[in-house]
């Protein structure tokens, strides 16, 4: 049981790396695939943030009469990381619509096909 | 002691009327009913829980920053309902009842 | 009881994300997309990691959203059912994954304080950055000081991609603010934003100054200001926006920001200190370092603030010109 405790919180964050991941690869839409790119980069920030906690930990904030505080580290690379994660997925929705017009299609099997006429 | 049993009053009815708007939202049966059951769960029970929440503060700083997430909370989540419902509305949703009359109208 | 609602939040997180695979519907998806996006602050919450669950609230819930629907708008909502095999992605993604959990019975576990990754560095920051900062929100002392040169970089990350989309989408002109647009009929929307925007700013300025003393700092701030402005243009219409706060305008503060913090690094080196030294800023090291990290939590505000509101406004211009015909 106390396997269980210690170890669930990775375990779930692996099942939503690999949910994310399987959007990645088995999409069609190019629309969809950065949601699945999003959700996989949130799992991995989870991740983090989970090995950062501390039990009976409080957050890094120095307040009286608090004596354990997690790790400060972990939450200063997420919190940037998340910013520049939205703007490169920013970058990412530009070159979407960029294909949209020069191709008519967001479907990947279908600007393939249409690769050779270009 | 009384604040205490207040509040957890307080909670227990925000809890209730959270579980009943999204049982609502589930089991209604047309858009605009399950908008008003969402509609719930964002004004009343957020205002039980915050009262219920500020009487459990020792009414200092946190119990303002409280008050102000209250306020916020009155004015958005309303309009969010509405600015929905009326949206719906514009796209050409009818309500059970219309959609009822509309079927009456054709079988005559 | 941490336990129990972190089960919780982690169960609902696994739904969501099961809901997302199979839902055709992109519309849908981006709206599920934030609701897994507050559900994970939630739990960055119960994880004791304030300052990142309030950005991912800010960013991932609101700004992600708002790109992808606008995204949505250009492209379509529907996706189509495609003749992929699926039986192949599902066995890489089940052999990855077992392959990940069998690595994860290598780590030390959940909560532990012998945890490697509590023993480096993180003693020092959590037991002198109170002295050597003087700040009480460590994770502002770390990201600002500490780590400053790599937070400049994140910073520069951030003015890169609002240049990279930019060059792909190109941004609205001004000149059509003649054209009223935006929701006409919904008064009562109209009232509440009038009367809501001015406090989400305010908001944005607390969170900004505030940051060296509670959640919160340059990032937040950025996203939550351009978050104002971005309700603003949905309510009111694009032209109004880009005739209150014109693109050229945002392209010089993005590299403003980024030049704020630059600067304040060379500053320290001419004062005789190391490149984002701030202990040279002033005749105290601890007035040196809080000077330093407010000058440069502004920066990283003012760079936010236009990358993000200049990305919506590039996406928003593409759907505006599609309308007119």
């Amino acid at each position: 049981m106390s396997f269980i405790i210690d170890y669930y919180n990775y375990w779930i964050v692996v099942f939503l790396m690999m949910a994310g991941f399987y959007i990645v690869i088995s999409a069609n839409n190019l629309v969809k695939k950065v949601v699945g790119l999003n959700i996989f980069q949130t799992s991995v920030f989870m991740m983090y943030i989970s090995i950062g906690k501390v039990t009976n930990g409080s957050a890094p904030i120095v307040a009286e009469g608090i004596t354990t505080y997690s790790n400060p580290l972990p939450h200063v690379l997420i919190l940037t990381a998340i910013v520049v994660g939205v703007a490169t997925t920013a970058v990412g929705l530009a070159l979407i619509v960029r294909i949209k017009r020069a191709y008519g299609t967001v479907e990947e099997n279908e600007f393939k096909d249409k690769d050779d006429l270009i | 002691m009384i604040l205490e049993t207040l509040s957890i009053i307080f909670l227990v009815l925000g809890a209730f009327f959270s579980i009943t708007g999204a049982i609502g939202l589930f089991r209604f049966p047309d858009f605009f009913t399950r908008v008003h059951a969402a509609s719930i769960t964002d004004s009343i029970a957020t205002l039980l829980i915050i009262i219920g929440l500020i009487l459990r503060t020792d009414f200092g700083l946190i119990a303002v920053k409280l008050l102000f997430i209250l306020i916020f909370l009155l004015l958005t989540s309303p309009t969010a309902s509405h600015a929905l419902a009326k949206s719906a509305r514009h796209g050409g949703l009818l309500t059970m009842a219309e959609t009822r009359d509309d079927k009456n109208k054709e079988a005559h | 009881m941490a336990v129990f609602i972190d089960l919780m939040l982690l169960g609902m997180l696994a739904i969501t994300a099961l809901r997302v695979i199979f839902l055709k519907d992109l519309f849908a998806v981006v709206m599920l997309f934030g609701i897994y996006s507050f559900l994970s602050a939630l739990i960055f919450v119960n994880l004791d990691a304030v300052d990142v669950a309030f950005t991912e609230a800010a960013v991932g819930a609101g700004i992600s959203t708002v790109l992808m629907l606008g995204t949505l708008a250009l492209t379509g909502r529907k996706e189509k059912t495609n003749n992929h095999k699926s039986w192949l992605p599902l066995l890489v993604v089940v052999a990855t994954g077992a392959a990940l959990i069998y690595g994860t019975l290598d780590m030390p576990p959940f909560g532990d304080p012998n945890n490697p990754a509590q023993q480096h560095v993180a003693p020092r920051y959590i037991q002198d950055s109170p002295q050597e900062v003087g700040l009480p929100n460590m994770v502002t002392s770390v990201l600002a000081s500490y780590r400053g040169f790599d937070t400049l970089g994140e910073t520069a990350v951030v003015f890169a991609a609002a240049i990279g989309v930019f060059s792909l989408l190109g941004l609205p002109k001004r000149d059509r603010a003649a054209i009223e647009s935006g929701l006409k009929s919904h008064l009562v929307l109209r009232v509440v934003a009038k009367l809501i925007i001015p406090l989400i700013l305010l908001f944005a300025l607390y969170v900004q100054f505030h940051g060296d003393y509670g959640p919160g700092g340059g990032f937040q701030a950025g996203v939550i200001a351009a978050a104002a402005i971005i309700l603003y243009a949905l309510v009111f219409g694009l032209p109004l926006a880009t005739h209150v706060l014109q693109p050229s305008l945002l392209k010089v503060l993005a590299a403003l920001g980024v030049l704020i913090y630059a600067g304040t690094g060379v500053v320290s080196l001419f004062l005789g200190g190391n490149f984002l030294d701030y202990n040279v800023l002033a005749s105290d090291p601890i007035a040196g370092q809080h000077l330093g990290i407010i000058i440069i939590e502004l920066g990283v505000g003012i760079t936010v603030f236009a990358a993000m509101l200049a990305i919506f406004y590039a996406f928003a211009g593409q759907a505006e010109r599609k309308n007119i015909p």
